[in-house]
């Protein structure tokens, strides 16, 4: 493998004359695809130019297959993503392939790119992504959609991809959306459904092969369509019953699979994993070295999809992650480092993994960054180790107000739980605690919603009853209760539940809030909730089919992008084409599903099974839990994939 | 120990703002291996220091900072400090020097006293009027006038005594102008003040400006004696 690195040609040294630098400057800069006018009018140029510290350069003379990976969000964001600096790594250290980055241009230089149509560029060689062989996009949330559409328009590629002629990139699609991708299927011409390490590399091959075979753009998709993973969606078809439910999913030709399994990394300590991360020159959301050290999670919350996605747990080894750490930190020069992970209390090295980053650390003067932690005895004291007292806060996550519905999500934490470590933490000297809870979910009553307030009263109360008088840091304790509504998922046990209104959802904001205003200690808790207008429209286009897309493409003709950004996000124009289309709201998000409709998503095999998420779904109805992997097994199918927890020891 | 760099910065890496090429040497300094010295408290940071911030869009052959080390114990540690940022670096953020800072030196950043440019038009943006002998007009003022907008309002400002020199020759300007904290001068407002004498407006983005050289003046208020920042140091 070589790559070619940019610092490969050099500059000469010092002495040269104004006239000669000069000229150099006027030759760097014809590589980038803004003029300097445009350059100097935008905000943030750096989002643009590329050029960062271990971006990848190579010859392109030497490659033969171009890959733009692109986070449809703006540069701040993308550059934050994990999954992109590890597929960008992969591809690149295959000798015939360069990956560059693409990244949503801002509300102000898409203005200006219009104007002056300037087709959509990759960050590295500043070329035209229209040139590319691949576009490759992460989909990482739904109210994305409208922005993958603005990266399409950009890069002057046609938005529905039965248009695309043999001359385009080919549209591939990956990420936690694409295993509900019906409301994306026009736009993409294939999706790659599950980890990225596994089959890229066959794709590519394919590709190749037909290419130096001359066969044609739909030749090469229907011969995609039949690895593992992909999912082609011109070649299904969905029927619809007069109700509006689907009444039949199936491919059109001979051949095609019926089923999509996802692709999965069986081993993920020998796999790949960025050494030299892109090190940007401004501040991203996530400034710093991450290590992560597992995938998938053994609770099995309800409500959550990623725990049911990356299933089943697969460790990555300490001593692997320890080496790692230093790597990175040598090659990038960040300050900070993080793990990542899903619920990175279960990962059964975490100890040792801390207690290393620590003294590793504090010689190097980098911080760590720690995940949200269980509140006990040793997460208390690595956080007084690491973070100062005084301005940190303790994280609690109850997802929900009573008992009764935490057993109803199957969300262990208990309430003894989280006022004894609300305890140890006061005695440690922290002040503030932040507290995180869902309304809307399934199930939920106004008691429920009332011991939102009363579990926030009660931690107050802890505080003035541990921390005597004359101790007391500030005087008081500082408690901020923030709520965001539920939105069913696919592939969790919830995929069948009815969703709130935006009325019901106000409401029960309104509920919390006045429910904490009754409380003896309200004037030490502070409520904080989102709006409710986003969340059904995430809603609709989260458990949606093929027939939104057509609500997706008219909300960005008519000028909608950014739906992320609140600011940006304008709900009158999704209802109004949501009516022009015929669709209806409430038909996708307020009404429990029945057991036999057939969903959108029901042909892509994500490693669990329906019967497993149907038996959570009536446990929970129950209000009975199921215990985590660790302790006993629940059947839920991922053991087919043999790997991973299921063939440990339980404890 | 304290060393100070001077660098250069040019090409596409003009963009990057002041604060981000703090940023950049930050973890280039922690790249290289550099044993740099940081601050005690909870939130350590390196100990460094910035001469004049230079504006988004300009390029400059002699930037200067300033970074304390704690060891260094290997020779020649100038070129082998010089060599490992350049290991690191990117195209367009290059070291040209280092010194060893005499221990009274003051830092990078309040020791500015003056700063030279050299300023181009860009093409088709040239002005119409005959540079040379308007310039010749421009330098026999008594006074040169412009109106400064500060947070507080506008304010008359005389940049007269701050233009240590201003030349026109081979299509560019060359000017030395004070860049001290009390008395910074842009050369944007150099030009503008001209044009507005010759009765020419300057076309947006008309100018490609390259920051040459910081000085510092080892004479006295009166009797200014100026030498770039790296004659200061061994």
């Amino acid at each position: 493998m070589k790559i070619l690195k940019k610092d490969g040609g050099r500059i000469k040294g010092p002495g040269e004359n104004a006239a000669a630098n000069g000229m150099r400057n006027q030759c760097m800069e014809d590589r980038l695809a803004l003029s300097d006018d445009i350059l100097m009018k935008i905000e943030k140029p750096e989002r643009y130019i590329g050029h960062e510290v271990n971006s990848v350069v190579k010859d392109k003379g030497k490659i033969k297959v171009r890959f733009a990976m692109c986070f449809p969000d703006v540069y701040e964001i993308g550059m934050s993503h994990l999954g992109i600096q590890i597929l960008y790594d992969m591809f690149n250290s295959m000798e015939d392939v360069w990956c560059e980055r693409v990244y949503s241009p801002w509300l102000d230089l898409d203005a200006v790119m219009r104007e002056k149509k300037i087709p959509l560029f990759a960050l590295e060689s500043q070329d035209p992504v229209r040139e590319f062989d691949f576009l490759g996009i992460t989909i990482q949330y739904e109210m994305c959609y409208t922005n993958i559409l603005q990266i399409l328009d950009l890069s002057g590629i046609p938005l529905m991809a039965l248009e695309r002629g043999d001359d385009c990139p080919i549209v591939i699609g990956g990420g936690p959306c694409t295993y509900n991708p019906e409301p994306l299927a026009d736009f993409f011409d294939l999706f790659y459904i599950g980890e990225g390490e596994t089959r890229y590399r066959d794709l590519i091959d394919l590709y190749q092969e037909c290419r130096s075979g001359g066969l044609k753009r739909r030749e090469f998709l229907r011969r995609a369509a039949k690895l593992p993973g992909i999912y082609v969606p011109q070649f299904y078809e969905t029927t619809y019953n007069e109700d509006g439910t689907i009444r039949s999913f199936s491919p059109v030709e001979d051949g095609i699979p019926a089923v999509v399994q996802k692709e999965i990394e069986l081993n993920v300590t020998d796999t790949y994993y960025p050494m030299k991360p892109v090190v940007p020159f401004i501040k991203v959301t996530q400034d710093r070295v991450v290590l992560e050290i597992q995938r998938g999670c053994i609770r099995g919350c309800r409500f959550c999809q990623a725990g049911q996605l990356y299933r089943p747990v697969r460790e990555r080894d300490v001593d692997t992650m320890k080496k790692y750490a230093l790597e990175m930190l040598k090659n990038t020069g960040h300050e900070e480092i993080s793990l990542s992970s899903l619920s990175s209390s279960d990962y059964s090295k975490l100890p040792e993994l801390i207690d290393f980053l620590i003294e590793e650390c504090s010689r190097q003067h980098v911080n760590i960054s720690l995940p949200s932690l269980r509140i006990d005895a040793f997460s208390l004291d690595v956080m007084s180790k690491v973070q100062d007292v005084k301005k940190s806060s303790l994280t609690f996550a109850p997802e929900a107000g009573s008992q009764r519905l935490r057993n109803v999500i199957n969300k262990g934490l208990t309430e003894e739980a989280i006022l004894n470590g609300a305890a140890l933490a006061f005695e440690g000297g922290w002040t503030r605690v932040k507290l995180y809870f869902m309304l809307g979910l399934p199930m939920e009553t106004p008691e429920d919603i009332r011991g939102i307030a009363e579990l926030s009263n009660k931690i107050a109360a802890t505080f003035f009853d541990t921390v005597p008088k004359e101790k007391r840091t500030n005087g008081k304790v500082q408690i901020v209760v923030s709520t965001s509504f539920f939105v069913p998922k696919p592939f969790t046990p919830f995929q069948w539940a009815k969703q709130c209104t935006k009325e019901e959802f106000l409401e029960k904001a309104y509920l919390t809030r006045t429910s904490i205003s009754d409380q003896l200690n309200q004037k030490s808790i502070k409520y904080n909730w989102h709006e409710a207008d986003a969340s059904v429209m995430e809603g609709v286009l989260a458990r949606g089919d093929r027939r939104l897309g057509e609500v997706i493409r008219k909300v960005y003709e008519k000028g909608g992008f950014y739906d992320a950004w609140s600011e940006y996000y304008d709900n009158e124009r999704w209802l109004k084409t949501m009516e022009e289309c015929g669709l209806s709201v409430d038909f996708y998000t307020h009404r429990e599903r029945p057991a036999d409709e057939i969903l959108p998503w029901d042909f892509i095999d994500c490693g669990v099974t329906k019967e497993f998420l149907l038996r959570e779904w009536e446990k929970a109805k129950r209000e009975e839990t199921s215990e985590n992997c660790k302790i006993k097994c629940q059947g839920c199918g991922a053991s087919r994939f043999g790997c991973g927890i299921c063939f440990e020891p339980r404890t | 120990m304290k060393l100070r760099i001077k660098f250069r910065k040019f090409g596409p890496v003009r963009y990057i703002g002041h604060l981000d090429v703090m940023r950049f040497f930050q973890k280039a300094i922690r790249r290289a291996g550099i044993d740099v010295a940081y601050t005690s408290g909870f939130s350590p940071h390196q100990v460094m220091s910035f001469a004049a911030p230079l504006g988004v869009g300009l390029t400059s052959n002699g930037e200067y900072m300033d970074i304390e080390v704690c060891s260094a114990d290997f020779p020649d540690v100038c070129g082998e400090v010089k060599r490992r940022l350049n290991e690191v670096s990117v195209p367009g953020i290059e070291v040209i020097s280092v010194k060893v800072l005499p221990k009274d030196a003051g830092n990078a950043m309040a020791s500015v006293a003056a700063a030279s440019y050299t300023v181009r038009f860009r093409e088709g943006r040239e002005p119409a009027v005959h540079l040379t002998e308007a310039l010749a007009e421009f330098m026999k003022k008594e006074q040169i006038l412009i109106t400064k907008e500060t947070k507080k309002g506008q304010r008359e400002v005389d940049l007269k005594a701050g233009i240590y020199q201003l030349t026109w020759e081979n299509d560019a300007f060359y000017m030395l102008l004070d860049a001290s904290s009390g008395g910074n001068i842009k050369p944007v407002q150099v030009i503008q003040a001209l044009f507005a004498d010759c009765g020419e407006t300057l076309q947006e983005n008309a100018l490609l400006i390259t920051r040459e050289e910081v000085y510092t003046n080892i004479g006295t208020q009166e009797d200014i004696k100026l030498v770039p920042l790296d004659e200061i140091g061994i």
